[in-house]
């Protein structure tokens, strides 16, 4: 009992620090904002494309780092949004190679990044710079008040661009053959998901680090279409689940001295083994 | 005049051709089924029929104030994914998308057209239900409706009976041969030769690269192609 007492005692205390709240506030952004991108991606089979850009993205910030640019972003962001640009749109003329030219792609990038780093010593510890990277370092409970302003304004761009493209979304994801023959640009959509896609990746690895970032993008969408069968449903649940599993992930990782990435997508991972079971009982009744 | 006109249509990708010499046409309440072997190059023809190819020459025109993209395409069965979420309601509204391309929520009269496709294909009692659930046959219907949303005027159904069963392909047959009777032209593809001829008034038969017949359904019948290509059909 004190032991629980103590913690929310504890938490209590945390919360009324400026830096918890504003991780909370960019953690839940970030998962929000990958959520609702990731029922496309899923639905799509495009699962691994979130990966593999940010797998690039770290490649672009070794090199960024090695080059000693003052704001990295001015590098990462865009070498990442060309590759999803690439991978979105020209991987689906190499049919049968799409899904190892990601692969390629992100190994690639992956070592790269690793070799720059390693031969360019940008600090004492490089390994340890390369794990926080990978895995997602302390950064977030060092945000500063402009990370915060940044993060409000791509998730208001993603949200508002989701809900004015809502149905076209449904329709090309559903079936694109179909929306092409009546004369949807589906190029131009394919595009504008691919650059938006690109941000979110970006925008977090900051929170859970390069290598955690898909889970982000894929778990929610995969825990609802275990347990809901319309589309609507699954982008309403996946958006609330995920802002959820944020939430208590930084919470969590708080309370007990985990690194936070990893326990945001251990929280994200326990909801869908939950939704998992929970719909194979639903399709037995 | 015909809705869609087909001349001397060369078909194919990147400058190799699949089938050459097309020339057809299909007017309102016609059904023209289009046969041929696997590898005559029909999957080619709907690809360019639904303007996602361009043929290699040959013109391809549109009558009657027909717009360049008024097509209502059935998929193929295949081309689904099995765990896709999304409702019956959903499906068929987004087929609506093409004649309102700018707004961004359905206004009433999509929800209009919607509800009345749904009701001619008998699936508005099932319009919550969710679409991986449904039976072939199903599927079919809401597909069919969904095209309907887009155009009451043209559609082109890709082998819509593969995979179904006897009694659920008569079905689907009976709706399709409704709808041309009330008016609407269809473009049907298939392979199985003897119950799409059964609602088809006229045939195409492509087969080694080229045309090898155009004409009515009697035409087809008194020319003894049919027979051929049944027996082809039968060795395979």
């Amino acid at each position: 009992m004190n032991t629980i007492t103590d913690s929310l005692e504890m938490l209590k205390l945390y919360l009324q620090q400026g830096f918890v709240i504003r991780a909370l506030i960019v953690g839940l952004l970030v998962a929000l904002c990958a959520s609702l991108l990731g029922v496309i991606l899923v639905l799509k089979r495009y699962s691994f494309i979130g990966d593999g850009l940010s797998h690039v993205a770290f490649g672009a910030m070794a090199a960024a780092s090695v080059l000693q640019l003052a704001n990295q972003n001015i590098l990462i962001l865009p070498v990442t949004v060309l590759t999803a640009v690439f991978l979105l749109t020209y991987s689906r003329k190499m049919k049968l190679n799409g899904d190892a030219a990601v692969a390629m792609v992100s190994v690639g990038a992956l070592a790269i990044g690793y070799l720059l780093m390693n031969r360019f010593k940008t600090g004492p510890n490089v390994s340890g710079d390369v794990c926080s990277t990978l895995f997602g370092s302390t950064s977030i409970l060092t945000l500063e008040t402009s990370d915060v302003i940044f993060s409000l304004i791509m998730a208001v761009i993603v949200v508002v661009s989701f809900l004015l493209f809502y149905h076209k979304i449904f329709a090309v994801t559903f079936d694109e053959i179909f929306a092409e023959s009546c004369g949807m640009k589906t190029r131009f959509l394919n595009l504008f998901i691919a650059a938006i896609i690109a941000v979110i990746v970006v925008m977090g690895m900051n929170l859970v680090g390069s290598l955690l970032i898909s889970a982000l993008i894929i778990f929610p969408a995969l825990s609802g279409m275990r347990i809901i069968g319309n589309f609507k449903g699954v982008v309403i649940f996946s958006a609330v689940s995920s802002s959820f599993c944020a939430v208590m992930g930084v919470l969590l990782s708080i309370l007990f001295g985990t690194p936070v990435g990893a326990t945001i997508v251990a929280v994200d991972l326990g909801l869908f083994l939950i939704c998992a079971l929970l719909g194979v009982v639903l399709h037995r009744g | 005049m015909a809705y869609l006109t087909c001349k001397d249509l060369n078909i194919g990708y990147e400058g190799t051709p699949v089938a050459e010499g097309l020339s057809f046409s299909v007017s309102a309440g016609e059904c023209l089924v289009v046969l041929g072997e696997n590898g005559a190059g029909k999957s080619t023809l709907v690809r360019t029929l639904l303007r996602l190819i361009r043929p290699l020459s040959g013109e391809m025109l549109t009558g009657d104030d027909l717009g360049k993209n008024e097509i209502g395409y059935l998929p193929q069965q295949t081309e689904f994914q099995r765990d896709f979420p999304a409702s019956v309601e959903e499906i068929v509204l987004s087929g609506t998308l093409p004649k309102h391309p700018f707004s961004p929520f359905y206004g009433k009269e999509q929800r209009q057209t919607a509800k009345a496709n749904m009701m001619l294909m008998n699936v508005y009692d099932m319009r919550k239900k969710s679409f991986r659930n449904l039976s072939g046959g199903q599927k079919q219907r809401v597909l069919l409706a969904r095209a309907l949303c887009a155009t009451e005027r043209l559609l082109l159904l890709d082998e819509p009976v593969s995979g179904l069963d006897p009694k659920v392909t008569a079905e689907f047959y009976q709706l399709t041969s409704d709808l041309v009777k009330n008016g609407i032209a269809v473009i049907m593809v298939s392979h199985d030769l003897h119950s799409a001829l059964e609602i088809a008034t006229h045939v195409l038969h492509i087969g080694s690269r080229k045309q090898l017949f155009y004409g009515t359904r009697e035409e087809y019948l008194a020319s003894g192609l049919g027979k051929t290509f049944e027996e082809g059909g039968a060795s395979e």
